[in-house]
């Protein structure tokens, strides 16, 4: 399972690529890979703020409903909107054409909490226990 | 996709096309007399033809239908150890009851003189069911649980909103039922979350800690759906009670507590009872729910209307209670499971009820107890009514929970409940229930555990699973994407 070097990654999954002031995120491999086949995605719609913390899109596998919670605060400038109706990128490249939105960061300093690749790693092999 | 073959069509193996694959033009079962539909329905709405009808003879007919039906697997078929759901077996005598004919044929409109016997039965079945929860008062009317579960909710809200003193959040456990933060929302609260400790069981520090003036009740599920008991829910709900909330406990596992510990005795101010699971009634596709809905003093003056009562030595039926919430449900609850779930309590008597529970705790812990060595164990330790294993000793296998409940299915037994709770990951959750032999449940061990053999052996015949099913493997997440919903003519036309 792949977590690759340059992104950071919060505790419930998601990835965050930082480009100057705008972040792309998504859900990261292991997420993909507990979920199983994802089959639906919900997403915020360009424009909207969301939250640190706070759900900001829903992922639907056969197995499971999931929230997509945001790693960081902004505003949301763009969203894949290839991605409702080919749900099988979210698993088939999780790290590429299954990036979910793109963000506008509105405090760089909440960049801090998110892990990088090895704490990521890290704290899922213990979630995996 | 080609049509059925042969050697499916022999034997007892029977595949079975779409009803519209049978067609043969000309066929047909009944001959009925043509009608002139001149001036019956605007011009626009005739049509000289039904497109796609499928023309079939009589016999075709029953014999695709029986042939359908007999691709079902149930509790009356096979082991069903739904967990969570508890499938227990549905009695015969049940059924013989609610088909009598004063049951079966009573009109709902019926006046109250004329329906003593159905009015009386319902009276004693809500004394019945206040008696084995340690409620103080019972309403039959909701029509399943999650509708209990709404009635109980908006029985909390009218509580602290009769007191001047509306709340806004309710506390849900993580191991909680999974229709508990819906009925909480359905009724306006905000939801927030607790987290068990590493056993799955919810600790007095978390709910101090979560509780507020701000909060109007604890939803709590009892044995939670790890299958555990809460063994601190004396104390929770004290300290719910201290700051003015109220316990609503879903009673979704009563069949665990049942003629052994009340819950409200425990702390509980309303619950929920599922007579489809604890009391023995159909479920699922078998039969409509029932979901009663019972209080404490606290909260009785909050019941739906109407309610059944005695006056002038007769049953009847009163609206008088002006606090209630009102109705739930256009008539009173599923008439025809109250008589099967009164010839369940009555045929097993309270000695009898005790002992089903029993029963049903030593199985899921048989079952456990047998299979915690080749599967992991969720959370280590005695289980209630059901247990929930998980794949982590398959990892490296390439065999997960889904892949096992396919293969059980060769094995012949209906598959557990998977992947639920969400709390647990690669979740197989076993509900035997009382009704199983020992017998059946070695058969079922037998399988889990030829299953983990293969999956160290012949992963390969597993992914192929199941084999021995009239349809194979589903693409379930094809099916999920692009779902194919109704059958159209074009389709089969062009193969």
């Amino acid at each position: 399972m792949e977590f690759p070097d340059d992104l950071k990654y919060s505790r419930e999954h998601e990835w965050v690529l930082v480009e100057g002031d705008i972040a792309t995120i998504g859900i990261s491999a292991f997420a993909e890979d507990q979920l199983g086949d994802v089959v639906f995605v919900e997403l915020p719609a360009p424009g909207d703020t969301v939250s640190k913390d706070d759900a900001m899109g829903v992922v639907e596998s056969v197995k499971a409903v999931s929230d997509v919670y945001a790693p960081i605060s902004g505003k949301v400038t763009e969203v894949n909107d290839d991605l409702p109706d080919n749900t099988e990128l979210v698993n088939d490249d999780p790290y590429g054409d299954g990036w979910m939105v793109k963000v506008e960061i509105s405090d760089p300093a909440e960049l801090d909490d998110l892990m990088d690749s090895e704490e990521y790693q890290r704290f899922v092999a213990e979630a995996d226990g | 996709m080609s049509g059925p073959s042969r050697d499916k069509q022999a034997g007892l193996l029977l595949d079975e096309p779409l009803i519209f694959e049978r067609n043969r033009p000309g066929q047909m079962g009944v001959d009925v007399a043509e009608v002139e539909a001149d001036g019956l329905l605007p011009a626009e709405l005739e049509r000289a033809e039904l497109e796609g009808m499928p023309e079939v003879s009589e016999p075709e007919v029953v014999r695709h239908f029986l042939r359908l039906s007999q691709w079902n697997l149930s509790a009356a078929t096979t082991f069903y150890p739904l967990g969570s759901c508890t499938m227990k077996y549905n009695p015969i005598a049940n059924e013989a009851a609610a088909r009598m004919p004063g049951f079966a044929g009573l009109h709902p409109m019926t006046p109250d003189g004329l329906a003593q016997g159905a009015l009386e039965l319902m009276a004693e079945l809500q004394d019945m069911l206040a008696e084995i929860s340690g409620m103080d008062a019972v309403s039959l009317q909701p029509a399943a649980g999650a509708q209990g579960e709404l009635a109980g909710m908006k029985m909390i809200r009218a509580y602290h909103e009769d007191r001047g003193d509306p709340r806004r959040r309710v506390l849900i456990p993580a191991s909680a039922h999974g229709t508990n933060p819906a009925s909480a929302a359905l009724c306006g609260y905000e939801v927030a979350q607790l987290d068990g400790n590493a056993q799955g069981v919810v600790e007095p520090d978390a709910v101090r800690r979560a509780m507020s003036s701000e909060v109007a009740a604890l939803m709590i599920t009892n044995p939670n759906t790890l299958g555990i008991f809460e063994r601190e829910i004396a104390q929770v709900a004290e300290i719910v009670h201290q700051q003015g909330g109220l316990v609503y406990l879903d009673g979704a596992n009563l069949n665990a507590l049942m003629g052994v510990a009340k819950p409200g005795h425990i702390g509980a101010d309303v619950l929920h009872f599922n007579l489809h699971k604890t009391f023995s009634t159909p479920h699922g596709g078998g039969g409509p729910g029932a979901g009663p809905v019972g209080v404490r003093q606290v909260l009785a003056d909050y019941l739906p209307n109407p309610r059944i009562v005695r006056r002038d030595d007769a049953w009847a039926w009163s609206s008088d209670a002006p606090k209630s919430i009102g109705r739930v449900r256009s008539f009173f609850g599923n008439f025809g499971m109250f008589v099967r779930a009164y010839a369940f309590i009555k045929a097993l008597g309270g000695d009898g009820l005790t002992r089903a529970t029993q029963m049903a705790v030593l199985n899921a812990n048989y079952v456990r107890a047998r299979l915690q060595d080749t599967y992991h164990l969720a959370v280590p330790g005695l289980c209630m009514h059901e247990c929930v294993l998980t794949d982590r000793n398959l990892e490296g296998t390439g065999i997960k929970t889904l892949d096992v409940a396919k293969r059980l299915l060769d094995y012949g037994f209906y598959a557990p409940t998977i992947y639920f709770p969400l709390v647990v990951s690669g979740a197989l959750m076993i509900e035997p229930t009382e009704s199983e032999s020992l017998e059946t449940l070695d058969e079922f061990i037998a399988a889990m555990e030829a299953i983990a053999v293969e999956a160290a052996e012949d992963p390969d015949a597993i992914h192929a699973a199941p084999v021995r099913t009239p349809v194979g493997r589903l693409d379930e997440a094809k099916a999920a994407r692009k779902p194919v919903l109704r059958w159209r003519a074009d389709d089969s036309a062009g193969g």
